[in-house]
């Protein structure tokens, strides 16, 4: 809305095409927010618009921002934004045994979070069940769940048809397999679930964190391919496509490499695709981006802002796509840990609040916020409900919401953001050199410019030049710290989770599962059948988590980090 | 006067590892870095080593220091760690840790031998002159204390 001039009805009257977008953003605007709209006014009385933009908007102002809803989307991909829905509160919990997690889960969404995540086990990650690990290092960093059983404990209580459930869950997304089987016990359509596999984007695990791979390069290349054609066919409500900006910025890379990394990984994803017959628009409304939020107030906004921007250009010329719901960049975001500290840790709660407001004015649809803790532990019941706090405080309390992109504008935003996107294009332009990303990772590239960006950064704390609180300016004794309590899973109730799950293997039916694994070898050597179809069957036939990816990596070949020194 | 033979000496050599489950390798590659800067022999390892692997690879490479960077909970089997040492008899080779050690978990890894905990925010300096410092001593026990210095 014009900051001085309400906006008239539309007339029939011929409209410059600035003029009339504005019509058509306030139609949408209305239409999106219905009933729900109302007059906002501050502490002094002054009513607040949900827009502002300049008197007269120019040309320029229509190729770069364009309004909220409208190509290039540069000021947010709805016409509302957060005045008409705030982002969706996920935190990412994952812990102890399924019962644990089930019992923090009902906890957090009791809270106020309105999504869950799901984070397995680092045993998992690494493709194993929880009987092949030593018993202390179990669900210290997430949630042992290997076959369907497990995951039906965990989610006990959770209405998965309504609840959006997140599912840190690589190739070959056996978590999701876990969750089918649920909705099928619980007689849910698989078209009612809905979430994200987050964790899908096996190029940022290979170049960034080596933590998640697990098939090789070209067995998660196929894999991926597998699970989003299925779950545009059987799962339409579920993101098959979460490509990870995190891994990589958590890595080393700058704001802006993150987003040109990602952005190649997703020309990437979307090509392997359409090279399968797949039409653009009926996969990438269904892609999503999953990013951290650093410290670096004003740029991580100016970050989001050029990235909106990139991504309609994108999506619309290069993969010629129609439907403006490929143009828009959904992303979930989270406070970056790497500004976490561990001394003094209190002050980290100043930290995330920080990180999460730029997040929010940056237009992001998710978020976590980090628990003060995460520096130092998996957070505590007390630290995880601060966290969620820190988003319903700045949620209701601090006005953040009245108005969308209420940066937009700001000289110095609007500058950042064009700096932002010429540096992301550059970065860019070298990995469609280097013959695009998954070409650039083979080669290395990618994980060289991250690991000297990663040095660049270190020595610029080294040196002082970036000045962090308790770690080079502001010390104070550790003496004077209060203790972080650090919580781990009982060892007894790990214990007999483990031995029933080692009852359990015993008891079910060797036969069904013996031949759903036959399938699924069968499968992986015939690139016409879809794999993760075969990977749900063996789920719901009681193949365990470490079976499915064991058999996996024998016929698509072992995952090994792409080292480069 | 007396001649230090030191120089004489195979330069220190260290190896950085991760062990257990976890693979976020900022920490240990950015260490291995500044040690290799410094002057020392490093073997890198990627992470997810098996316990046994590394006390194999000490010994073939005969090295004089084991750096492991825990960021998540795998320091909670470090003490396995020390005892595989010395049932192969490389009690000599020091042991020092880097990365996220909670402080109620410290006295696990101190009290089974680890020599030095590094913890987030460490400098440069500090982890470079500890290495030394350790590898050198680690090195002075295998060749035997006065072994160093002839008159």
């Amino acid at each position: 809305m014009n900051a001085k001039h309400p906006i008239n009805q539309r007339s029939d009257t011929e409209l410059k095409p600035e003029d009339s977008a504005r019509l058509d953003w306030k139609d949408a605007y209305q239409q999106q927010i219905g009933t729900r709209d109302r007059v906002i006014s501050n502490r002094s009385n002054i009513t607040v618009e949900p827009l502002y933009t300049p008197e007269e908007p120019d040309t320029q102002y229509m190729e770069k921002l364009s309004y909220p809803g409208q190509f290039p989307y540069t000021r947010g991909i709805y016409p509302t934004m957060h005045r008409g829905r705030t982002w969706t509160q996920r935190q990412l919990i994952g812990l102890g045994t399924p019962q644990d997690y089930n019992e923090r889960v009902r906890s957090i969404l009791d809270l106020g979070a309105n999504a869950i995540s799901l984070l397995p086990c680092n045993s998992g990650f690494r493709g194993l069940d929880c009987d092949e690990v030593p018993l202390p290092l179990l669900g210290t960093c997430g949630t042992v769940v290997n076959i369907v059983d497990h995951m039906d404990t965990a989610l006990a209580g959770v209405p998965i048809d309504q609840i959006s459930t997140a599912m840190n869950d690589p190739s070959p997304f056996t978590l999701l397999a876990f969750v089918l089987g649920v909705a099928r016990r619980r007689g849910i359509p698989w078209e009612k679930v809905t979430g994200t596999s987050n964790q899908s984007d096996y190029i940022s695990h290979f170049v960034a964190n080596h933590m998640f791979y697990r098939l090789s390069l070209p067995g998660s290349r196929r894999v991926l391919v597998d699970h989003i054609a299925f779950c545009r066919d059987h799962v339409p409500n579920w993101n098959p496509m979460s490509i990870v900006g995190q891994h990589m910025q958590q890595a080393g890379a700058t704001p802006a490499e993150t987003i040109a990394f990602t952005f190649a990984s997703g020309i990437q994803y979307a090509e392997d695709c359409m090279k399968r017959g797949m039409d653009p628009d009926s996969i990438l409304p269904r892609f999503t981006f999953f990013f951290d939020i650093s410290i670096s107030f004003f740029e991580e906004i100016a970050k989001f802002r050029a990235a909106r921007r990139i991504w309609a250009r994108i999506t619309r010329g290069r993969l010629g796509a129609k439907d403006p719901r490929s143009w828009r960049f959904k992303f979930h975001a989270q406070t970056s840990g790497v500004d976490l500290t561990a001394q003094q840790p209190l002050n980290n709660i100043a930290r995330v609040t920080t990180q999460a407001i730029a997040g929010i004015l940056g237009g992001l649809q998710s978020m976590h916020t980090d628990a003060y803790d995460e520096a130092i532990t998996c957070p505590t019941d007390d630290s995880a409900r601060i966290a969620v706090a820190t988003q319903n405080i700045l949620r209701e309390e601090a006005h953040l919401c009245d108005v969308i992109d209420p940066l937009g504008g700001s000289y110095y935003i609007e500058r950042l953001t064009d700096q932002m996107e010429e540096e992301i294009l550059k970065v860019m332009d070298r990995i469609d050199e280097a013959g695009g990303m998954y070409a650039a990772v083979e080669a290395g590239l990618v994980q060289r410019m991250i690991g000297e960006s990663a040095l660049a950064w270190q020595e610029r704390v080294e040196s002082g030049e970036e000045r962090i609180v308790g770690v080079n300016c502001y010390q104070r004794d550790d003496a004077e710290e209060p203790a972080i309590p650090t919580s781990r899973p009982d060892p007894q109730r790990m214990q007999a989770h483990v031995e029933h799950f080692r009852a359990f293997k015993e008891l079910r039916s060797k036969r069904a599962v013996g031949s759903a694994i036959d399938e699924l070898i069968r499968a992986a050597n015939d690139e016409n059948e879809n794999l993760f179809a075969r990977v749900i069957d063996a789920a719901e036939a009681g193949a365990t988590h470490g079976e499915i990816i064991a058999c996996l990596r024998k016929e698509l070949g072992f995952g090994h980090p792409l080292i480069v020194t | 006067m007396t001649t230090t033979l030191t120089s004489d000496r195979p330069p220190l050599r260290a190896l950085i590892t991760k062990i257990g489950l976890d693979g976020h390798d900022r920490g240990s590659r950015i260490v291995a870095a500044y040690l290799r800067d410094a002057g020392m022999e490093v073997i890198y390892t990627p992470p997810w080593q098996e316990i046994s692997s590394v006390v194999a690879l000490a010994m073939q490479e005969d090295v004089d220091l084991i750096g492991v960077s825990s960021l998540a909970t795998d320091h909670l089997i470090i003490p396995d760690l020390m005892t595989a040492l010395i049932e192969q008899n490389l009690q000599h080779v020091a042991v020092f840790v880097g990365g996220i050690i909670p402080d109620q978990e410290r006295p696990l890894l101190e009290s089974a031998g680890v020599k030095a905990i590094f913890g987030p925010g460490s400098q440069k300096e500090d982890i470079v002159a500890c290495a030394q410092r350790l590898a050198q001593e680690s090195q002075d026990a295998k060749f035997g204390a006065l072994s160093g210095v002839a008159v």
